[in-house]
C-alpha cells in the first residue's frame, strides 16, 4: 500500500523548494562567492586603475 | 577622478572577480573580464550617475561584455555550456577552492540566464530589481530563473529538503555514481 507520505512526495509541484533547501543552496553559494570575495583586490586591480587615472602618483610607492 | 569614484570602483573589485567567476569558470579568463570591464568603465566613467549604484554598474558593464564576448566566442567555440564545464574541468584548484568543486560543478549545469540571476540575487546581494537592471529585463523574468535555478541546484545536488546533507559527503558520493 502506497504511503501518504511518498505520495504527497511524488504529487508535489518542483518547483516549490522548502524554506530549508532554499537556506542550504544559499549558503554554499554564499560561501562559494565570498571565498573570492575574501581575496580582496588584486594588485594587478589597483594598478590599473592608477594607471589609467592619469593621475598616477610621481611618487610610485 | 574623484577619490571616491576611485575607491567604489576598487571596492567593487572582489565582488565583481568572484560574478566573472562564476559566470565563465575559469578565474584567469574571469580576471581578464574584470580588467576590460574597469578599462570601459574608467573610459566611460562621466555616464556613471553619482548617488547611484556603482556596484550595480560595473556589474551591468561587465555583464554585457561577457554576452557580447561570449556570443562571439560561442560561434568559434561551439558549445557553450559544455564548453564552460570544460573550462572547470581543466582548471587545476586553486586558493581553498577545492571544496566548492561540486557545487560549482552543479552550477555550470544551469544554463547561463538562470546562473547569473541566481548569483546575483543569492550571493550579490542584489534586489530583484536591481537585478533585473542589471540583465535588462523584467523583474518577474529574473525571479523566475531564480526559482527554476534552485530547483535544479537542489535536484543536481540531491537535496531534498528532508535528509540532512552533509554538503560534501552526499554530493560527491552522487557525482561519483553520475560520471
Amino acid at each position: 500500500m502506497e504511503s501518504a507520505a511518498s505520495r504527497k512526495k511524488s504529487e508535489a509541484k518542483p518547483a516549490k523548494l522548502g524554506r530549508e533547501v532554499q537556506a542550504r543552496l544559499g549558503q554554499q553559494l554564499r560561501a562559494m562567492y565570498d571565498d573570492v570575495v575574501n581575496q580582496g583586490v588584486p594588485d594587478r586591480f589597483a594598478d590599473l586603475v592608477s594607471r589609467l587615472d592619469g593621475t598616477d602618483k610621481k611618487d610610485k610607492h | 577622478m574623484d577619490e571616491s569614484v576611485r575607491k567604489s570602483v576598487l571596492a567593487a573589485v572582489p565582488s565583481l572577480r568572484a560574478f566573472a567567476i562564476s559566470l565563465c569558470g575559469n578565474v584567469d579568463r574571469a580576471d581578464d573580464l574584470v580588467q576590460e570591464t574597469m578599462v570601459r568603465a574608467l573610459a566611460n566613467i562621466d555616464s556613471f550617475q553619482p548617488g547611484t549604484n556603482m556596484s550595480a554598474w560595473l556589474f551591468t558593464i561587465l555583464r554585457n561584455h561577457f554576452r557580447s564576448e561570449y556570443r562571439k566566442r560561442r560561434r568559434e567555440v561551439e558549445d557553450s555550456d559544455g564548453h564552460y564545464a570544460d573550462s572547470l574541468k581543466s582548471q587545476p584548484e586553486q586558493h581553498g577552492q577545492v571544496e566548492f568543486t561540486e557545487f560549482r560543478k552543479a552550477l555550470a549545469q544551469l544554463p547561463s540566464d538562470q546562473r547569473e540571476a541566481l548569483i546575483l540575487v543569492g550571493a550579490s546581494g542584489f534586489s530583484y530589481e536591481e537585478a533585473a537592471n542589471i540583465c535588462g529585463c523584467a523583474v518577474g523574468t529574473i525571479k523566475s530563473r531564480v526559482n527554476r535555478a534552485r530547483t535544479r541546484l537542489a535536484e543536481l545536488l540531491s537535496i531534498d529538503g528532508v535528509n540532512d546533507f552533509g554538503p560534501d559527503e552526499q554530493t560527491r558520493a552522487v557525482l561519483a555514481g553520475g560520471e
